[in-house]
């Protein structure tokens, strides 16, 4: 029953993009009678500045994740931290991932590959993994990209809550996983 | 913040570099990671004016208006800053849509359209207002039904069970990400300055 839901939803998920492609200048063609061509032009050009803006914001993080990870220091914080993480009932295994997720989408995507294919799909080591990486974001990424697309360098204190979301989300993905699945 | 963030990820990377014997990988990874921060603004491009065309659209013909007004509940506790009419709550709600139907490559777009909304209500333009925090607070904590295709693709059948553990986790963490940003924006520190 469950199965046969979240197949249809993904599957209905496929007709989204191309759906909302056609429908929304319908509305706007046959409903509202506006010339969508010229609308559409319109908007697009915007795209071309936006991403311009975001490069010098995206190559300040994007080179200082990249140094980070390059070097190793992953794996020697994860020696110090073996012991705190037995204690607390947290998978080893899955610490890489957790500690890059907020870094790096493609980072973490590596890992969680490297983590179905050591350990099979069906592992709990696996599951955990998978559903960490998809009820965390890349918030390092999302701050540098949304704020220095508007020219923001003082961020408050929206770094701090992204990161509590994420360390939220990935004890969750933890210790619910281990709760239904372990 | 961020300013000790991104030092601090250099200097340990510059130290455990050196540790580790992996000074060459960092330095490469310095030169490459500049280079990719380019190809994806570039690649964005298209992206991101396929999206705002189609967007330009929803919003002439009157469709973000319609789907901002019937979340009006939402979007003013959420938002108490931003009018409710105001074309940046429609481009919050699309974003949010997008991030909820694991359409990534639609949510970027809408949620920098956002931001640029945000900004012009925004007194101090280089400090962030309550609402982008907010907004981003929601945005980072991943709210998400359907799971990305790379993960169904990586964890085949296996997917059904992450299905229940992800919705649960992201419904967990999103909590905690708007009670956070709720609860620090009124700690002095954070203090919006107006």
């Amino acid at each position: 029953m469950l199965e046969t839901i979240i197949t249809a939803i993904n599957t209905a998920a496929k007709f989204i993009i191309p759906g909302l492609l056609v429908l929304i200048p319908l509305y706007g063609l046959f409903v509202k009678k506006i010339k969508v061509y010229e609308v559409f032009v319109e908007g697009a050009k915007d795209g071309f500045t936006i991403a311009v803006r975001i490069i010098p914001y995206l190559v300040a993080i994007l080179v200082a994740i990249g140094m980070f990870r390059a070097s190793g220091a992953l794996d020697l914080l994860l020696k110090f931290m073996a012991p705190v993480l037995n204690a607390i009932g947290f998978p080893p295994e899955n610490v890489p991932l957790a500690l890059m997720r907020p870094l790096s989408g493609s980072g973490s995507l590596g890992l969680l590959t490297d983590l179905v294919n050591t350990y099979g799909a069906d592992s709990l080591i696996a599951k955990i993994g998978a559903t960490m990486f998809g009820s965390t974001e890349t918030t390092f990424y999302v701050l540098a990209v949304y704020f220095g697309s508007v020219g923001v360098t003082k961020s408050r204190h929206a770094l701090p809550a992204g990161l509590i979301a994420d360390a939220v989300g990935i004890f969750s993905a933890v210790y619910i996983c281990k709760l239904l699945l372990g | 913040m961020l300013n000790y963030i991104w030092f601090g990820m250099m200097a340990i990377g510059l130290i455990a570099g050196v540790i580790t014997g992996n000074i060459d990988a960092v330095t490469q990874a310095a030169i490459d990671m500049a280079k990719t921060a380019v190809e994806i603004a570039i690649g964005l491009i298209g992206i991101m004016a396929l999206w705002l065309g189609i967007m330009k659209i929803a919003e002439e013909s009157g469709l973000i208006r319609l789907i901002a007004r019937g979340l009006r509940p939402v979007t003013i506790r959420l938002f108490p800053d931003v009018p409710p009419d105001h074309p940046a709550i429609g481009s919050i709600i699309l974003n949010m849509a997008a991030n909820i139907l694991g359409l990534g490559n639609a949510a970027t777009p809408l949620g920098l359209k956002a931001m640029e909304e945000l900004q012009e209500l925004n007194p101090k333009k280089d400090t962030a207002t309550n609402a982008m925090c907010t907004f981003l607070a929601i945005n980072t904590s991943s709210v998400q039904l359907i799971l990305p295709a790379t993960v169904v693709g990586l964890m085949g059948v296996a997917s059904n069970q992450i299905f229940i553990t992800t919705i649960i986790a992201t419904s967990l963490s999103t909590v905690a990400g708007i009670v956070a940003v709720k609860t620090m924006e009124k700690w002095k520190r954070y203090r919006e300055v107006s």
